[in-house]
């Protein structure tokens, strides 16, 4: 499909979306995490931009609304990728091996503890505390796809299906 | 009984103390904290103020309140044992590099430590480290050196309602930033530097200036000179283990001449030339009801945070520079002729018990061709350690005196560095002024006070009387100017300062355990006041010489070329613009609205919709640039909209649309011209 030369930007669409978020909770700050997890639906992240027009509009800070958004590791400040592979360091999952797993996944994206998304925004890589699956451990959750007993050979399969169905697209 | 409680086997009666810390404080134990300020609220982190009350176990004491009957041990062995444990592991990861650290003599973390026998650390660092913030003109911000305690954190978000900096991250990542792991500069920092003056270790440091003026005093083709603001010679002696509030003046003239300094002046002056301007244009203003209140300008870190926050206050503020920048300004415009020096070679340094007033001194606004009016900002702490540094015995100098005609100052110029002091000094001109009756008494006891917002009527003559505020601290400034702004109250004046007490509480004071050093420190300068031969800025016949010989009319051409200045907005995060709609054409025409608060209130969101709707169904997005902004400094008169170079204000959907038909049409008018041909 091709873009047209000029176009009313994606992000426009987002930014007015969270003015209806901020409208629909009240321009409250007491409910600044329901409405950064409304934004960061909209949006997969939460943009700097978009933190510090939230902060403004309700009043706060935005070194608060920083804070908030950085202390729960569910908010991405970083446009994350088009598949989230998150693997599970919970307690069972670390027993059986979890980190193994992680080390084969990031060597074949090309990815570190630093940089979890690839460059070409396919995917990106982050580790869970528990998801409550410890009977399949170790387990690794592409998108919505819950996968046990995961191996470091296993986990790069699954990755390297969604790569090749990416390219036929 | 039921008045007691019990500490260490001692009756300590309740006298409505705010939590146990306090009660056992006030029995003469001084337990030790780092999170625990009088000023701030409870935030119970650090864990050291920990005792055991019966039949509950062990505490927190600042975050339990004295009940009757309480049976409290503040210093068992396990309790001694967990407090030295929580400040091994505080050093495990702190970066020890205490001889060459700026806090060195005054930190708190190296004088518990040592209180409490820490003699070794057992843990190895687990600290990543993180990179030293040097970008603002008054502080360093060192992340290596901090506790987590949050004083800094609170002071800035309720004692100045700004909060600047605050927590980030979880856990072991935990750190104290600005808003994004932005530096200081880049964010709504107004320098006050009240989170160096509260952190207990070197996280949070006054920037020194001291190795500048080291190399201008040895440069022989320099004349250096100081100007000494008020609040400087009430607070230098604690340095010197001195009671706060002792005037050491002369030892300080001695020290500066000692130091290599040429000439010594007094900022007093240049504050009693403040209050004579300040009032004129109070006056006038009263006389025509324009712009009232009339906010004072003294004080840097406020006029920041109103070119911030209250863009449409700044009409308000008073034009004159702050006592600083009028003493640069005439140093440079008198001294080089006196002195037989030129400007290049003239070096002003001034002596300042604040932080902001580094900020102040190298804006653009105040320098000339190149040369600043003020080119280096020392501290009172600053100050104190050139005076060790130079091995002058404080104690023993003799006093030396202030060199004329710059040091010659009334009483009204010396008040100034305490809250109350401007505004009692500019009633001693006015009242006389406006009654043509010679005052009987200079004291102006009702503007004087501790609170941090204090107001006050004065009477003038019949008929007239005057209605004041006095505030200090930023969080009840901005109590002030959101009334103001609803046109809740009618003050006539309103004096601010940032800091707790005035300048005389300024961050680049030496920092004091002592709980009423602020209050010490204002009667020094009240006493000071009595003791000066003049108490009101008129009396200065060398300020009245100075019109005369070089500056002309009180408010004249010149007086307010040097001696007046400017506003304009600032943003309060820098980047902050939001692109909606990017033209592609050669010369989009660009649309800004605001979506400041005031603006937002006033429904620029759903302007903003609308246009951008409009647009889309005109088919107009290849020829015009959206962008959402933040603030217009038009926040009375919102929403605001731009569109080219038209600016405006209550804007409706309706307005937005014909000017940007308009706008537009204009731009094609030429194209179809030369379409025509």
């Amino acid at each position: 499909m091709s873009v047209a030369p000029a176009q009313v930007t994606p992000q426009h669409r987002k930014f007015q979306r969270v003015c209806d978020i901020i409208d629909q909770h009240d321009r409250n700050p007491g409910k600044l995490v329901p409405i950064l997890q409304a934004v960061q639906e909209e949006y997969r992240y939460l943009p700097e931009d978009v933190l510090t027009y939230v902060a403004t509009s309700l009043g706060i800070s935005p070194a608060r609304v920083y804070g908030v958004a950085t202390f729960y590791a569910h908010f991405a400040l970083e446009p994350k990728g088009k598949h989230t592979v998150r693997l599970c360091d919970g307690t069972a999952c670390h027993v059986k091996h979890s980190i193994p797993i992680l080390e084969a996944l990031r060597a074949r994206l090309g990815l570190s503890e630093k940089q979890n998304t690839t460059a070409d925004m396919l995917f990106t890589v982050e580790t869970v505390s528990c998801l409550g699956a410890c009977g399949l451990a170790p387990v690794v959750v592409v998108d919505e796809q819950v996968h046990g007993q995961m191996t470091p050979e296993k986990a790069v399969e699954v990755i390297e299906q969604i790569m090749a169905s990416e390219e036929s697209k | 009984m039921s008045d007691f409680v019990i500490v260490d086997g001692k009756e300590v009666r309740i006298e409505g103390e705010r939590n146990l810390l306090e009660l056992i404080r006030k029995a003469g134990i001084d337990i030790p904290t780092f999170c625990y300020h009088s000023r701030l609220s409870v935030y119970g982190a650090c864990r050291l103020c920990l005792v055991e009350v019966e039949g509950r176990g062990i505490v927190a004491s600042c975050s339990t309140l004295p009940e009757p009957g309480l049976k409290v041990k503040t210093a068992t062995q396990e309790i001694r044992e967990i407090r030295k444990i929580a400040v091994e592991l505080l050093l495990a990861n702190h970066e020890k590099a205490c001889p060459t650290c700026a806090k060195s003599a005054a930190c708190q973390l190296q004088a518990i430590a040592r209180r409490l026998g820490v003699d070794e650390v057992r843990f190895h660092s687990t600290h990543q480290p993180a990179p030293v913030d040097r970008t603002s003109p008054s502080l360093v911000r060192d992340p290596n050196k901090c506790i987590l305690c949050g004083d800094c954190v609170r002071v800035c978000h309720e004692v100045q309602g700004i909060g600047a900096i605050d927590f980030a991250h979880r856990g072991a990542q935990t750190a104290v930033v600005p808003a994004f792991g932005k530096d200081l500069k880049q964010v709504e920092c107004v320098y006050c530097g009240q989170c160096a003056s509260v952190c207990p270790t070197g996280s949070l440091t006054v920037r020194s200036e001291i190795d500048a003026v080291w190399a201008d005093l040895s440069d022989p083709n320099k004349t250096v000179v100081a100007q000494i603001a008020p609040a400087v010679r009430v607070a230098l002696g604690e340095h010197f283990g001195m009671a706060p509030g002792t005037v050491t003046m002369g030892q300080i003239v001695a020290a500066l001449k000692a130091m290599g300094f040429d000439h010594v002046y007094d900022t007093s002056f240049a504050a009693d030339l403040t209050v004579i301007e300040e009032a004129n244009e109070f006056l006038a203003r009263k006389e025509k009801g324009e712009r009232l209140p009339i906010f004072t300008s003294c004080c840097p870190a406020w006029v920041k945070f109103a070119e911030q926050y209250y863009p449409a206050l700044l009409p308000h503020l008073s034009s004159c520079r702050s006592p600083q920048q009028m003493f640069g300004a005439l140093a440079r415009e008198v001294l080089p002729e006196r002195l037989g020096v030129r400007n290049k070679e003239l070096v002003v340094v001034s002596i300042m018990p604040c932080t902001a007033k580094k900020f102040e001194a190298k804006q653009e606004k105040f320098v000339t061709d190149g040369i600043p009016d003020v080119d280096h900002v020392l501290t009172t702490q600053e100050l104190g350690r050139m005076i060790e540094e130079r091995g002058l015995r404080f104690h023993r100098l003799e006093p030396e005196s202030l060199d004329m005609p710059l040091g010659f100052k009334t009483g009204a110029g010396v008040i100034f560095g305490t809250s109350g002091g401007v505004t009692e000094a500019v009633l001693r001109y006015a009242v006389e002024k406006v009654s043509g009756v010679q005052l009987q008494s200079v004291d102006f006891k009702a503007v004087r006070g501790e609170e941090g917002l204090r107001e006050a009527t004065v009477s003038v003559v019949a008929g007239v009387t005057l209605k004041l505020a006095i505030v200090h601290g930023l969080a009840n400034a901005r109590r002030v100017a959101e009334r103001v702004l609803a046109g809740e109250c009618d003050y006539d004046i309103v004096e601010v300062m940032s800091c707790p007490g005035g300048c005389i509480g300024g961050a680049g004071q030496p920092v004091s355990r002592e709980p009423d050093a602020v209050r010490q420190r204002a009667r020094g300068l009240y006493n000071s006041d009595k003791m000066l031969e003049f108490h009101k800025s008129q009396d200065n016949y060398v300020v009245n010489e100075c019109y005369q010989q070089h500056l002309g009319e009180v408010g004249g051409e010149k007086a307010h070329r040097l001696l007046h200045t400017h506003y304009s907005s600032r943003r309060r995060i820098t980047d902050e613009e939001i692109s909606l709609v990017n033209g592609s054409n050669g010369a989009p025409l660009a649309v800004n609205v605001c979506i400041g608060t005031s603006c937002m209130v006033r429904g620029s969101q759903r302007l903003l919709q609308a246009l951008v709707e409009h647009i889309e169904e005109r088919g107009l997005v290849d020829a015009v640039d959206v962008k959402a902004t933040f603030c217009f400094e038009r926040c009375d008169r919102g929403p605001t909209v731009a569109i080219g170079d038209t600016v405006i204000e209550r804007c409706t959907v309706q307005k937005a649309f014909e000017a940007l038909e308009q706008a537009l049409a204009e731009a094609r008018a030429p194209e179809l011209a030369a379409a025509g041909d």
